[in-house]
């Protein structure tokens, strides 16, 4: 089928949201870990930040991206009319 | 989708929601009976047996209820398998005996340096649920080569998705079964290939019958069995070391606590004592390496002679013995003395002073440390990346009902992993923390009951030594296997012999469920893929069933062999297979859909690109191979074989870029493939790719 302009916008919003959770990703991952030695130096709860981020911290933030990501596609499937009907 | 379906999907969601908390409570209480039947005087052999079969027919019984011959119950769990309850199943599938019993102990030897696996595996879900879960579902069919073929085109395709499958999967379920025997072995006194025997049976009989439908509900009650097993002694151990019982949030004081006593362990003289001896046997074996007939001649006439001057002068009789034993004691011959002495040479290793626990990038000067910084990217990268395109992971999100419940079903499953994998830094820092305040520092004549009884089970977990001869336990005098932490730490805790049993039913739970997994993706691959795809696309339905129960038995038993062989290195084998995955599948699956351009040709070059150059790294540097005469080079980048997906993951989505190019863009049915699968749900859509 044709798509429309609408269905464009949709898309071009995902890959935006996609995007912004992907470099937020990043920074939690790698650049954190590259820095490791230097975040080290702040303690937080008796923490060195850089151990607590890989132990705990990254983790809880992974968490927090999926969940938000499957939270605004909901919401963008029905603001577009491209979400399934009221399957739950 | 209309109010009918809508409805009995709500009443399946609570049904399933009271029978597992049912569950749930029958465990908790079985596990109480149990720990009554221990007060009054059952043998801890008993205890073991009662776990293994109790658990194994739980997971059979569930297997034979769900038994089902109808296809897209067998290979999708009928599509309506709610959020929540795929993130349990999701879990368990992922959770693998490595996880379970391996990862606290990484964690406890590497210190920070071990974190670089809890990230990875956990990350990795990030780029599922951004890059394929949702549209995967969408897509709809039963595999992962199903997509790679409907969207490339063409059986070579396939056919390469096949081979990769299949390959990583093996490669993982050895390990999985091998960890089976383990435990099986070590809980029940049973013998190793019994064990495999056991464990094997209970997976055969869930996934032959009931395929993914009975696999999705065992690997549910699994991921509850093996979640109540890992925190009940953490909580215990941490409740006792922070005095609350949500140690995961205290842990950092008694990591501060750790830190003192690694200096003070760093400059008590005991200690330095005990390491002086290590370099100096050390240093005496290297030298008498460089000349071995002489030093075994010249060692032997010096223990022979001070034995005759003992002799001679009339010395008191007990050092006349002692000097008979050392002279016995020698080596045989000097072949024998070869090993002794290279023996002790690796003692140097246990010379150095304790590495600060939360350091990272430990090294002797700045290049080695960005050596270790390096390699900690590069096992992320490759475990993130493998996470993403292991089959029998992204085969999980075929079996939501909607492409919103693989979102949900996403954050589910990564929450139930973050419980565990967050749990697993800080039970390495409490045992850390009780052996340095408990063990260090004790009398040999009266170390602490769980020292005293590992040590004597199996001296690879634990071995003491009193190398000083000052009868007091020096840190330095402890070698710890990472295995130990999680099977020890009921014990270390304090806790009835009920509780390990409990850690052992819940490490079998996590292996079982990982190789249920793996063994269904490598039958589906071939009866599906294989044999329905490509040998005889008129296979009824019943045949094909059948044809895919027979493959498992068969695979199953083939797996069996192999780990029944005990290859190598464990943790090599997994990183491989992390490795080979993100190689293979992760362009092509990503490109497919987010590159409309992405072409057949393409897709072929650059998988076959990818798994070339990640297999061609690994043989050249991996001492398994190089030993077989495979000619060594040097590292890349000084980059560790395991993180072979390193180079062959963006060789792989550059290639296809490159030769997508250079060929014909894909017809417009693919395009419209493509456009099918980016939307939820699009009015009036020409592509029906549902298959139910």
């Amino acid at each position: 089928m044709q798509l429309t302009q609408k269905h464009n916008d949709y898309w071009h919003k995902n890959l935006v949201v996609t995007g912004v959770l992907l470099l937020i990703w990043f920074i939690v991952t790698f650049v954190e870990a590259w820095y490791a030695r230097e975040l080290n130096g702040i303690t937080i709860f008796g923490f060195p930040l850089g151990f607590y981020m890989s132990a705990q911290g990254s983790l809880a933030i992974y968490v927090a991206i999926i969940g938000y990501y499957a939270w605004y596609m909901q919401k963008l499937d029905k603001e577009y009319d491209v979400d399934e009907g009221d399957l739950e | 989708m209309n109010q009918a379906v809508s409805q009995s999907h709500s009443a399946f969601k609570s049904q399933l929601k009271k029978y597992y908390t049912f569950y749930a409570g029958g465990f908790i209480g079985f596990v109480i009976l149990l720990a009554i039947a221990e007060q009054m005087g059952m043998s801890k052999q008993w205890i073991g047996y009662w776990f293994l079969f109790a658990t194994i027919g739980l997971y059979a019984g569930i297997g034979v209820m769900s038994r089902t011959s109808e296809v897209s119950e067998y290979y999708v769990a009928g599509r309506r398998v709610p959020a929540f309850f795929n993130g349990m199943a999701t879990g368990a599938d992922w959770m693998s005996a490595a996880s379970f019993i391996g990862m606290a102990g990484t964690l406890f030897l590497g210190g920070y340096d071990g974190l670089a696996w809890v990230m990875g595996w956990t990350g990795g879900y990030c780029l599922v649920a951004l890059f394929l879960a949702p549209y995967l579902r969408k897509f709809g069919q039963f595999t992962i080569p199903d997509f790679l073929a409907e969207r490339y085109g063409g059986n070579i395709v396939r056919t390469i998705g096949i081979v990769s499958a299949i390959t990583c999967s093996f490669v993982y379920v050895v390990a999985q079964i091998y960890g089976v025997g383990l435990i099986t072995s070590r809980f029940t006194g049973l013998e190793f290939g019994v064990g495999v025997f056991v464990g094997l049976s209970g997976i055969l009989v869930c996934s032959m019958l009931g395929g993914m439908k009975a696999v999705t509900w065992t690997q549910v009650a699994q991921y509850i069995i093996l979640i109540i097993a890992y925190m009940t002694p953490v909580v215990w151990l941490g409740t006792k070391h922070t005095g609350i019982p949500v140690p995961q949030i205290a842990y950092g004081y008694t990591l501060q606590k750790i830190g003192d006593l690694e200096k003070k362990i760093n400059s008590d003289p005991k200690e330095l004592e005990v390491r002086k001896i290590f370099t100096d046997r050390a240093a005496a074996g290297k030298a008498a390496l460089a000349d071995p007939d002489k030093s075994y001649a010249a060692g032997k006439a010096k223990l022979t002679d001070e034995l005759a001057g003992l002799k001679t002068s009339n010395a008191p009789a007990d050092k006349i013995a002692g000097a008979e034993k050392a002279l016995a004691a020698y080596p045989k011959d000097v072949a024998d003395a070869k090993k002794a002495w290279t023996r002790d040479t690796g003692l140097a290793a246990r010379a150095a002073p304790v590495r600060p626990h939360a350091q990272p990038f430990p090294g002797k000067d700045e290049a080695a440390q960005n050596v270790a910084r390096w390699n900690f990217i590069g096992i992320v990268f490759c475990m993130m990346f493998g996470t993403a395109a292991l089959p029998h992971i992204l085969m999980r999100y075929y079996t939501t009902p909607s492409v919103q419940e693989a979102r949900v079903s996403v954050f589910w499953s990564l929450f139930f992993i973050f419980l565990l994998y967050f749990t697993a830094p800080c039970l390495a820092v409490l045992a850390k923390y009780d052996m340095f305040t408990n063990l260090v520092g004790s009398q040999f004549a009266s170390l602490p009951g769980w020292a005293a009884a590992w040590a004597k089970v199996d001296s690879g977990l634990l071995n003491i030594t009193d190398f000083n001869g000052d009868g007091i336990v020096q840190w330095a005098e402890v070698v710890i296997g990472g295995d130990l932490i999680v099977l020890a730490t009921p014990e270390i805790a304090g806790l009835p012999y009920v509780v390990s049993g409990l850690v052992a039913a819940g490490g079998l739970a996590a292996a079982l469920s990982t190789a249920d997994g793996l063994l269904l993706t490598i039958a589906n691959a071939l009866s599906h893929d294989l044999y329905y795809k490509m040998i005889d696309p008129s296979a009824s339905t019943t045949k094909r069933v059948t044809i895919s129960k027979v493959l498992l038995l068969v695979v199953a038993i083939m797996a069996a062999y192999v780990s029944s062989q005990k290859p190598g290195d464990i943790l090599f084998l997994v990183g491989a297979a992390f490795s080979l995955a993100a190689s293979a599948f992760f362009p092509p699956l990503v490109m497919g859909i987010f590159w409309k351009r992405a072409n057949k040709w393409g897709a072929i070059a650059g998988m076959a690109a990818g798994l070339s150059v990640c297999i061609y790294y690994m043989m050249r540097t991996y001492p398994f191979f190089t030993n077989m005469g495979v000619p060594k080079m040097d590292l890349w980048f000084s980059l560790s074989p395991v993180s072979a997906g390193m180079f062959g993951l963006p060789l792989g989505l550059v290639v296809i870029w490159i030769v997508s190019l250079l060929t014909a863009p894909p017809s417009k049915e693919v395009q419209e493939l493509v456009e099918h699968v980016r939307y939820p749900h699009l009015k009036g859509d020409s592509v029906v790719s549902e298959a139910r």
